[in-house]
């Protein structure tokens, strides 16, 4: 019935969910990274005191092994757009590829022609045009995460386009509402902020680790004193701005919220925040723990606008698929004869919906002829998997308020001195270094997962957007990535574990002459 | 569009050259370091002279890899028709083009991290696939334009493609394939010439003009085989410049020589494909005479003539269908919106200025011979 096999979409989901969920392994470390280097290379210029040099280096060679994965990982998300998602490509690519097309003219290529002189121009640059290199660097992995969120950001809140008959896709209106779109910006901030705070707890763990050991005692607790003060500073931004301010945007942010929420009926202003939820029973029966109050007030900054509930959003989505039906049936009448003005009015007053009627397309081709059983059906497609998306926001969210308390502990520490006091809150900093990805990955899934059934928000659902492979290809590639993937990121991790074991080396010195430092070469 | 100071043709004529440009910047840029990935093997032998050529491209092959990454970032947002069409179509030969690439910034990263001779071995020949495998299939890909793919177009414009990985590999289309690798060659192997001393240096010279003069022989033998094997594709309806990117409204017809009408219609396009081969000619007589500046300047010259002999082919097609020609993506139906391509192309002149002083600003910086006592100063070397 629908246009791509069934099958097909759901292992090009799996398969786009697998190479972002790894390329976001390594991308809120280099975010992260590259801002604490160009830090603590300030400090070593304007200081001039050796151990700060040293200090860069040795995260920097962290920060490149980390980058090569970076770098592998994402290759593969310029092309698979238009690999797997074909028709979403065509559908969108007028709005989607614009910031995907600057993200490289004007970030990719700050960061990617500057790194190699990160790395290779310690001895043919100054000082301080060294220290320009690092931060134009850092600049380019944010102006990165910049226009991919703002990209992102359309997608969960298209802004700024309209669809054209003639050439069966969207098209752009509005260029700046696409960049200030609201939700992208809270977004930007909420994920950058994600990854300073991945940088510190990495830098602050590792730094404990040679603490515990009484190794590199100079570099582990200057790099601790800078990891606390931009960690607290990052975790305050990435829970303060976190993407709340962004859920009332639109339809589907507040059927997100509702499911993160897992709030069935629209309670009166302001809605209470539940802290923990389980089902018992199979007619939606569950055991909670809410706290008044306190939902309304965080989504919607006020004491008086109201938080909708699912059933209400579920109702709302049937008279928007009803709508969308006659933008159906406008649309064939246009397509029939594109002079017929009086369809392209008729269209035109009902287009906004027209994402709506297709979600119809998973019951019947012709969509506008939908019986009213399918309609409900499809209204009920819009609410996505709700203990899902209430465990991975609330896991994430636990997260960054653990955060903050952690950093406010180890900045408490760095203002008196006593880093290595307490042996317990070392080993906790080594154990939480995973935590930050963890949260990370549950914050994408929240985002992504939570937009289903829609790739575009109202515009485009998911499984109408797929390329029309074969269940071999996807086989095909899928294993390859996966297998790939995961060998490279065990390298990968195994040499980040040798480099910590070694240590920053004593042997940096740039004027010590003949022979490899780094690693000794082989004699072949 | 009131607020654009373009025509759509205009526009529309802009970006198939600009697409042409940022190809051409990738082979040219990017071509350097697959050319020196697929050499490694060949040209050095002892883990020295390798660690030579992996710090050749080091510090400055992940800038010219953007080139690529923005080529396909602008396919994307200025002609989504082809992106959505040739990537899904093609997703095997995409496939192997990534998977060869993402062996790229591991091998250079982690290949010197471990004095190990078999460690070191497998990032060698992860570098040297990286590099190999990516030239041969893009010029495949090429060939396959040329020959047209197996796709169309339901009534949502939805791409429907009917072949298979293997119906890729045709003679011709392998013909290109190695046009491109023969081209990509020639280039890693003027750099590596310029660039290194010694025994590297001289089998680079020697290979480099091997592959310089099959580069010559390959692409004659493919400009024949359009002329007499290879039909083109001719639209035959009257088209509008202006009119909205919708390709079904076009009647198409396929017939032998077509992809030389632009030449016979303007003889002085000519000079593009002659520069191909007299930029390939004098990359042979530079590495004879060692002279290494002539070299790569006439190499990527080289690149620029067979990229834009191509495409001036094929002008205004994009990608031609041969399942059903009237679905052929052209320049006049298969970009995005006016307002989309006037956006892009304020991006770009606003941008590319500023990469091209800061990619030779970098390109200045790390100039000089690179040798093994050079890498020894350096903490960071690979």
């Amino acid at each position: 019935m629908t246009p791509v096999d069934p099958v097909v979409v759901e292992l090009s989901r799996l398969q786009f969910a697998a190479t972002a969920m790894y390329h976001f392994i390594f991308v809120p470390l280099t975010l992260g990274l590259s801002v604490l280097m160009a830090i603590m290379e300030t400090v070593y210029v304007m200081t001039g005191r050796e151990i700060w040099r040293k200090m860069t280096l040795f995260w920097g060679t962290l920060f490149g092994i980390n980058f090569a994965m970076g770098v592998a990982t994402g290759i593969v998300m310029e092309f698979q757009f238009g690999m797997n998602w074909s028709y979403y490509s065509h559908y969108v690519g007028d709005i989607f590829g614009a910031p995907l097309a600057i993200e490289g003219l004007m970030a990719f290529f700050l960061e990617a022609t500057f790194i190699g002189l990160f790395f290779f121009g310690w001895d043919r640059l100054s000082k301080v045009g060294h220290l320009a290199v690092t931060w134009l660097m850092a600049l380019g992995a944010n102006f990165s995460a910049l226009w991919i969120l703002i990209a992102n950001g359309w997608m969960q809140n298209p802004v700024g386009s309209r669809f054209n008959p003639d050439t069966m896709r969207m098209e752009i209106t509005d260029f700046m509402a696409v960049v200030f779109n609201p939700v992208a910006q809270a977004k930007f901030v909420h994920t950058v902020s994600a990854g300073y705070v991945f940088g510190s707890v990495f830098v602050l763990g590792v730094s404990a680790l040679y603490l515990l050991r009484g190794k590199h005692r100079e570099l582990a607790i200057r790099s601790m004193v800078v990891a606390a003060s931009f960690g607290l500073a990052s975790a305050l931004s990435v829970v303060v701005l976190g993407d709340e301010s962004g859920y009332l945007a639109t339809e589907h942010q507040k059927m997100k919220l509702a499911a993160m929420e897992n709030m069935r009926e629209t309670e009166k202003a302001p809605a209470s925040f539940t802290v923990f939820a389980i089902p018992t029973g199979s007619h939606g029966e569950e055991f909670a723990i809410k706290i008044p109050w306190v939902l309304g007030l965080i989504s919607t900054r006020s004491f008086t606008t109201v938080v909708p509930g699912i059933d209400e959003l579920v109702a709302h989505a049937e008279l928007r698929i009803r709508n969308g039906m006659q933008a159906a049936k406008a649309l064939a009448a246009v397509r029939a004869n594109p002079s017929d003005a009086a369809a392209r009015q008729a269209f035109d007053a009902s287009q906004q919906d027209l994402g709506y009627a297709l979600l119809l397309k998973k019951y019947r081709p012709d969509v506008e002829n939908a019986t009213d059983a399918e309609v409900k059906q499809a209204a009920g497609d819009t609410v996505p998997d709700v203990w899902t998306l209430f465990w991975s926001f609330h896991i994430m969210a636990a997260a960054g308020f653990f955060f903050i308390a952690y950093f406010a502990y180890w900045f408490w520490q760095a203002s008196f001195r006593r880093l290595d006091r307490r042996r317990w809150a070392l080993k906790l900093a080594v154990i939480v270094i995973p935590l930050p990805w963890i949260a990370i990955e549950l914050g994408w899934l929240v985002a992504e997962f939570g937009r289903q059934p829609w790739v575009v928000e109202g515009v485009l659902p998911t499984f109408y957007a797929a390329s029309g492979l074969s269940v071999l290809d996807l086989g095909i590639s899928l294993t390859f990535f996966v297998v790939l993937y995961t060998v490279l990121a065990i390298v990968m991790f195994w040499l980040m574990w040798r480099t910590i074991q070694h240590g920053p080396s004593d042997k940096l010195d740039l004027t010590a002459g003949e022979g490899d430092v780094s690693a000794a070469p082989a004699k072949a | 569009m009131d607020i654009v100071p373009f025509d759509y043709e205009v526009l529309r004529l802009i970006w198939w050259a600009l697409l042409g440009i940022l190809l051409t910047g990738f082979a040219v840029m990017g071509g350097m370091d697959l050319g020196v990935g697929a050499l490694i093997p060949f040209v050095a032998k002892t883990d020295d002279e390798r660690r030579v050529l992996v710090n050749l491209v080091g510090p400055t092959w992940e800038g010219n890899q953007v080139w690529l990454i923005l080529g396909g970032g602008a396919i994307f947002a200025a002609w989504p028709a082809i992106y959505a069409t040739s990537f899904s179509g093609f997703y095997i030969a995409m496939i192997a083009i990534l998977l060869a690439l993402i062996l790229r910034p591991v091998g250079f990263k982690f290949r010197g991290k471990v004095a190990n001779r078999t460690w070191r071995s497998v990032w060698d020949w992860g570098l040297f696939i990286g590099g190999a495998v990516p030239a041969l299939i893009f010029g495949v890909a090429v060939g396959n334009l040329l020959l047209g793919a197996p796709f169309s177009f339901d009534d949502t414009l939805r791409p429907v493609y009917s072949g298979n990985f293997f119906g890729l590999l045709t003679p011709f289309a392998l013909l290109a394939g190695l046009v491109s690798l023969a081209m990509l060659v020639t280039q890693g192997a003027v750099i590596i010439a310029k660039r290194t001393t010694g025994a590297v240096a001289e089998r680079a010279r020697v290979i480099g003009r091997l592959s310089a003069l099959a580069t010559i022989v390959l692409f004659v033998l493919g400009g024949l085989a359009i002329a007499s094997l290879v039909d083109g594709y001719r639209i035959t309806s009257v088209v509008d410049p202006n009119g909205p990117s919708n390709p079904m409204g076009k009647s198409v017809a396929v017939e032998a020589g077509a992809w030389l009408a632009n030449y016979a219609a303007h003889p002085v396009l000519w000079l593009v494909p002659a520069l191909g081969i007299l930029g390939s000619l004098l990359a042979f007589i530079g590495l004879s005479g060692r002279r290494g500046v002539l070299a790569i300047l006439a190499s990527s010259l080289a690149i620029v003539g067979i990229v834009a002999t191509a495409g001036i082919s094929m002008f205004p097609f994009l990608m031609p269908s041969s399942a059903d020609p009237k679905a052929s993506l052209t320049v006049w139906d298969a970009s995005s919106s006016q307002l989309t391509l006037f956006i892009m192309l304020v991006a770009t002149l606003f941008f590319m200025p500023i990469v091209l002083v800061y990619t030779a600003w970098v390109y200045r910086v790390m100039r000089g011979p690179v040798t093994v006592a050079s890498l020894g100063r350096n903490p960071n070397a690979y």
